[in-house]
This record gives C-alpha cells, sequence and structure tokens, in this order.
C-alpha cells in the first residue's frame, strides 16, 4: 500500500513547535511520510507546499489564537485549487465552539493539549482510509 | 542472621538487606522507576551517606552570603514577600491602559505587559503575517502614538514595567524612555525589566527578526547605553521559562540559561564593559514544574552555579554580581484542557516550589490557560493562590526551610553536577568561549535537538502511562466541565489599522525618514544603535519601520526545519 503522505505546517507567526514536532515524530515512526514546513508561513505558502508535494493530509498547528482566520483562509485556498481530496486537520489550543464552525467549513480532526499521539495516527489512517483511491 | 556492619558506609546497605529486602519481598513497589517529569530517577530512601559530600561553608553558605544557596536576602520573606506580578495585555492600547488603571487603583505598583505576536516579531499590524493576529495575544503596538494611550495618565517615576518582548526589544525600551521625556520624568528614574533574550529564542521560543550574531550586537549596544542612561532598569531576563514549555528537562533548562546567561556575560565583556558595571542589572527568569523537590533542587543550584562562575570564572568582584535573582512563572505547559480546575492545584504546587526555591517575583497561571487566555476569575484565583501560600502556609515565614534535607540537598548536588556537564560541553563546542558555544549550538541545532528529544520521550512515557496526569491518561472523564472564556473584541484589528494609517499620514514623514536613515547608517558604521532608535520612535516611525532597517542591513532569520 502507498504510503500515507502528510504536510505538518506552522501557521502565521506563533512560534510554538513543540507540539508539531512531536506529532510529526510519532506520525514519522508509524509509517507516515512526513514533510514539516518550518515556521512562520502564510496560509498561501502551505497550499502550495501541499500541492507541490502531493499530500494526502495537511495538518497545521496554531497555538496562537488565529485558527478562525488561518484555517478558513487554507480552506478557502485548498478549494480554489481544486484539493477536494485533501484532509485539512488541525491542533493546538481551539475552544469548542471554534472546533464545531470549523468543522462546518471542512475541517476535519481538531486535536486540543491532551490528545494522544496514537489517537492521531488511527484518525489519519481511518480518514484517508475513506478517500477514493488517488491516481 | 543479620551480617556483622564492616564500617559505617554501609549502614544503608545493612538497612536494605535486613528490613528492606523481606519487606519488598513480601509487599512490592508500584512500579520499577520512579521518575520526575524530567525523566530523572528518584531513590527510594536518602540518608546521611548522600550528603557526605556537601560541605556547609562552601556548598550552601549562610543565606545573603557566597554562594547563596539558601537565597539572596539574609531575611528571605520575612522582610518583603516575593512580588506578585501576574502578566497582563490584550486588545489595543486603549484596553490595556484600562487594566492597567484598575491595577493600580488596587495597590499594584508592578505592571507586566504582554504583546501581540505582530509587535514580538517586529512586524506593524498591516504586514501580511500579521493577519488574524492583531491584538489577540497582548496587546498591539505600532508607533509611539500606541506608547502613548498606553501609559496616559500613569505617571513613569511611579511604577516599574515589565516588558515581555525580544525581537523589538530596543524599540519598545526606546518608547518607554521617550515617554518618560514626555512626562519630563528623568531617564535615571524609571524602573523595570525588559526580556530582551535573543540566545533562548533561537533555542527555543522562536521570535526572531535578524541572526543570532547581530542580534547579540543590538544587546550589548542596549548594556552599553542603559547602564549609563537608565541604571535602574533591567535590561535583560535571561529566561529559561520557554526552553522548558518547548519540552526541555530540568536540567537542561537551567543549563541553556545559565549558558546563555555568561554567553550574554562575554558580549558585554567584549564590548568594553566592566562586569560589576552592568552583572547587577542581569535578572533571570525560570519555570516552575510539576516535580516540586526537583524544582526546588534546581532553584537552590541555579544560586550556587552562577555565583561561582561569576566570581571565578569571570572575576567579578561586586556580590550583587554574584547574586542570581530571578522571576518564576508557574509550567504553562502542564496545564490540562481536560478537568480544568484541577490545574489549580497543579499550579499551587508549583507556585509552592517556587517560594521553597526563593524567588524573587512570581506568576501564577490560571486554570483555563490550557483552553484560552484567562478570565478575570480565573486569573484572580492565580492570585489568591500565592497570597495563601504567603499568608497562610508559613513557607514565607523562615529562610531556606528544606535546607540540610538528605534528600533536597542531594537533588541540589545532582542538579548542578548534570548541569555543569552541558555548560562544559558547550565552552568546549566553543573552544574555551561560552557565547561561541551557545552560537554554534544554535546553528547546529544542538539544543533544538536536545529539546524535542526530551519532549518527545516525555509524550511517550504519558502515552505509555510511566508519566501519569490525573485526567488525561489516569481518572478521565467523558464530558468535563467547559468554563467560560475570554474572547477579543474583533473590531481591535480594525481600530489598530485605521490609527496606524493616520499615524504614518499626520506624522512629518521627511524627518521619520532621515531619523530611519540616521539609524540604518548608524549601525553600518558600528555604532551603538540605541541613541537613533530613541530618536525614530520620537519621529513616529514604527516598529515594522526600525526593525526594517536592521533586517536590511543584517538580513533575515529563517531557522532550517528539522523534526
Amino acid at each position: 500500500m502507498k504510503k500515507i503522505r502528510i504536510l505538518m505546517a506552522k501557521a502565521g507567526l506563533d512560534g510554538h513547535d513543540r507540539g508539531v514536532k512531536v506529532v510529526a515524530r510519532a506520525l514519522r515512526d508509524a509509517g507516515l511520510e512526513v514533510i514539516y514546513s518550518g515556521l512562520h508561513n502564510t496560509p498561501e505558502q502551505i497550499v502550495r507546499a501541499a500541492l507541490q508535494e502531493d499530500v494526502d493530509v495537511i495538518g497545521v498547528s496554531i497555538l496562537s489564537g488565529a485558527h478562525m482566520t488561518l484555517l478558513p483562509k487554507i480552506r478557502e485556498l485548498m478549494a480554489k485549487n481544486g484539493m477536494d481530496d485533501v484532509i485539512l486537520m488541525g491542533g493546538g489550543i481551539i475552544p469548542d465552539e471554534d472546533k464545531s464552525n470549523l468543522e462546518k467549513l471542512g475541517v476535519k480532526g481538531l486535536f486540543g493539549p491532551g490528545a494522544s499521539t496514537q489517537e492521531i495516527v488511527e484518525f489519519i489512517k481511518s480518514e484517508v482510509g475513506k478517500q477514493p483511491q488517488r491516481v | 542472621m543479620a551480617k556483622p556492619v564492616s564500617d559505617q558506609e554501609s549502614e544503608k546497605a545493612r538497612w536494605e538487606q535486613e528490613t528492606l529486602k523481606p519487606f519488598l519481598a513480601k509487599n512490592g513497589e508500584r512500579c520499577e522507576r520512579f521518575i520526575t517529569v524530567s525523566d530523572e530517577e528518584i531513590e527510594r530512601l536518602a540518608t546521611s551517606e548522600d550528603i557526605r559530600d556537601v560541605d556547609y561553608e562552601r556548598d550552601l553558605g549562610d543565606p545573603g552570603e557566597y554562594p547563596f544557596t539558601r537565597g539572596v536576602y539574609p531575611n528571605m520573606y520575612r522582610g518583603r514577600l516575593w512580588t506578585m506580578r501576574q502578566f497582563a495585555g490584550f486588545g489595543g492600547p486603549e484596553e490595556t491602559n484600562q487594566r492597567f488603571k484598575y491595577l493600580i487603583e488596587h495597590g499594584q505598583t508592578g505592571l507586566s505587559t504582554a504583546f501581540d505576536m505582530p509587535t514580538l516579531m517586529g512586524l506593524d499590524s498591516d504586514a501580511e503575517l500579521s493577519l488574524g493576529e492583531v491584538g489577540v495575544e497582548g496587546v498591539a503596538i505600532d508607533t509611539m502614538h500606541d506608547f502613548e494611550i498606553l501609559f496616559d495618565g500613569i505617571p513613569l517615576d511611579q511604577v516599574s514595567t515589565s516588558f515581555t518582548i525580544n525581537p523589538s526589544a530596543p524599540v519598545i525600551y526606546a518608547m518607554y524612555i521617550a515617554m518618560a521625556d514626555q512626562q519630563g520624568v528623568p531617564r535615571s528614574m524609571i524602573r523595570g525589566t525588559i526580556q530582551n533574550d535573543m540566545l533562548k529564542e533561537f533555542i527555543a521560543q522562536k521570535e526572531w527578526v535578524v541572526p543570532p550574531r547581530p542580534s547579540v550586537d543590538l544587546i550589548a549596544d542596549i548594556f552599553e547605553y542603559g547602564i549609563k542612561e537608565t541604571p535602574k532598569f533591567n535590561l535583560i531576563s535571561i529566561s529559561g521559562y520557554h526552553i522548558r514549555e518547548a519540552g526541555s528537562t530540568a536540567v537542561q533548562e537551567l543549563a541553556f540559561t545559565l549558558a546563555d546567561g555568561m554567553a550574554y556575560v562575554e558580549a558585554g565583556m567584549q564590548r568594553g564593559l566592566d562586569i560589576d558595571d552592568f552583572a547587577p542589572q542581569l535578572s533571570f527568569f525560570f519555570n516552575s514544574h510539576n516535580s516540586l523537590f526537583e524544582e526546588i533542587a534546581k532553584f537552590r543550584a541555579a544560586r550556587r552555579i552562577w555565583a561561582r562562575v561569576m566570581r571565578e570564572r569571570y572575576g567579578a568582584k561586586n556580590p550583587r554580581s554574584w547574586m542570581l535573582k530571578f522571576h518564576t512563572q508557574t509550567a504553562g505547559c502542564s496545564l490540562t484542557e481536560q478537568q480544568p480546575l484541577n490545574n489549580i492545584i497543579r499550579v499551587t504546587i508549583q507556585a509552592m516550589a517556587a517560594v521553597l526555591g526563593g524567588t524573587q517575583s512570581l506568576h501564577t497561571n490560571s486554570y483555563d490557560e490550557a483552553l484560552a487566555l484567562p478570565t478575570e476569575d480565573a486569573a484572580r484565583i492565580a492570585l489568591r493562590t500565592q497570597q495563601i501560600i504567603a499568608f497562610e502556609s508559613g513557607a514565607a515565614d523562615t529562610v531556606d526551610p528544606l535546607a540540610g534535607s538528605y534528600f533536597i540537598e542531594n537533588l541540589t548536588s545532582r542538579v548542578e553536577e548534570q548541569t555543569m556537564d552541558y555548560i562544559n560541553r558547550i565552552d568546549k563546542m566553543g573552544d574555551g568561549s561560552i557565547l561561541e558555544g551557545v552560537l554554534r549550538g544554535i546553528e547546529d541545532g544542538f539544543f533544538q535537538r536536545e529539546i524535542a528529544q526530551a519532549a518527545y520521550l516525555y509524550q511517550q512515557q504519558v502515552e505509555r502511562g510511566d508519566q501519569i496526569i490525573v485526567g488525561v491518561n489516569k481518572y478521565a472523564m467523558r464530558d468535563g466541565m467547559r468554563p467560560n472564556l475570554l474572547r477579543i473584541d474583533p473590531d481591535v484589528e480594525k481600530r489598530q489599522l485605521k490609527r496606524l494609517k493616520k499615524t504614518k499620514s499626520e506624522r512629518d514623514n521627511p524627518k521619520a525618514k532621515a531619523c530611519l536613515d540616521a539609524l540604518r547608517e548608524a549601525i553600518e558604521a558600528k555604532e551603538n544603535s540605541m541613541p537613533y532608535i530613541v530618536e525614530a520612535v520620537k519621529a513616529y516611525a514604527s516598529v515594522g519601520e526600525i526593525m526594517s532597517v536592521c533586517r536590511e542591513v543584517y538580513g533575515a532569520y529563517r531557522e532550517p526545519a528539522m523534526i
């Protein structure tokens, strides 16, 4: 089976990279192909990188409170580029109310503090499994 | 039958053989390894045998005396309690000014300012990357005009203000000086602190504008300028807090922070400054996590190591140069989103460690911080936690109450030893210069790797259940309580953008441009940048414009992405 490819990205000015690095390593240990964007990316840069790397999943980490601006922007750019088969996930400090609004926009998995990396791995595997086979 | 005891060394061995072994054979223990949050293995029992190498005069000393293990003041909190300094800032300068006035009305004289991400990163509110971040994490400051609103009606000779700011520290420091000039307050009277610790930014917090070496040059500019112009102002707060939050162990936090401190001392001396002229204006900032005894040992070891390196390695003669004074904040990363009220208890334990460890000031986190910025109720409970420790627990009534404990003294020595191993390694990396060693370690990703490795190990231990987090991997509940959260007014961004536009159109633009050009020439000529930055802020040049000049001359920094 083809390896799942995921872009792990830090959006905006937020420098909190502990979580994104821990999750990236756990995903790599679980057999995924992980591309890490590094810090301080605009939504445009993230979507461009996801296109270039032909990923199945984009995981965005935001702990600065800008998630309600940045995640919808990324979602919009993904739609514009026809990336309907790419899953957008998020991690960070995201209040429940925002979570349900983001889910309505099509952000698939939102993981907060205390989530286990196992949970995240299983979620990705099951969501990618639901997608139609890509050619 | 008991074996005969040959010498006193084996008293512990005798006990283990005669009393412990048969007991364990019947009862067993909860786990095989007992570890701290930093994966430091803790032994079953400490006895006098474990502190045989500790010499009271040499290693502890009386309080207020070298090497200050027992505290920097003779009577510690019996004279004056630690400063209860709670960090605040949100929205525009209007909102934060109101919060400052509220705090002053209630007797607080120490203000502590949180800035939003664009201000912290040296960007204006209208920069592309500022989208969605204006006024969210702290107060937004673009020009002197915002600063005038922030300190409206607050006389700078009556407050001390702490600014948590790093790459743009020269600009904010310049604005505070310009504010004093405007109010007619002599510069020599202003009191406060700028964080201004760039090395830990590259290591852990990841806020930067220019590369590491010129960042240190700008800090040396502030030292050189500040010891003459603002002698009552702390010019740097050398911080381990963010290193720990990024996932380091207690020892890594201490070792990397002290190494950064030594690097700044070397940078100041290379500038030709006398160590005893600037060392008393250095201060430190540590984290306090859950492992109570390890944290207390860390704070005691910190003072001992700093006193020794300042006197012995760098030859400082003024006892005030030997003293490590520090602020503490409880560990944000220890707080859980699940069952958030449990966080009040965690903060209490962490605050207790800071007090038993002899901190000079303390910020206690609010229980809702794994969810959002704190609400007023949550922030009040955090402050009350400190007051209960101060007035009800008795912890503040005697100096260094845990000194002499077999366990604490042994742990203090162990933390010191492991910290010195790291410092010696950094020293080797820099061929005998800690400054060069730290810069090389940043370039090579040494610090970043050590911290990421510790963070990953911790996460694995949590997932295996080797580290228990109540409410998360033990005693979890399906639906926890969800507290009310603080929301930021979305109009702040619009208001801020409007004011920035207005300021830029109404200021004397040729003058602002001339000030920025003069700054560029000064940096290129390796002159001290501070007098030029003060002139530029007075001409209403913005944070973004001033930091852009630095970026144009020195180049921008981008960290290599590594997992």
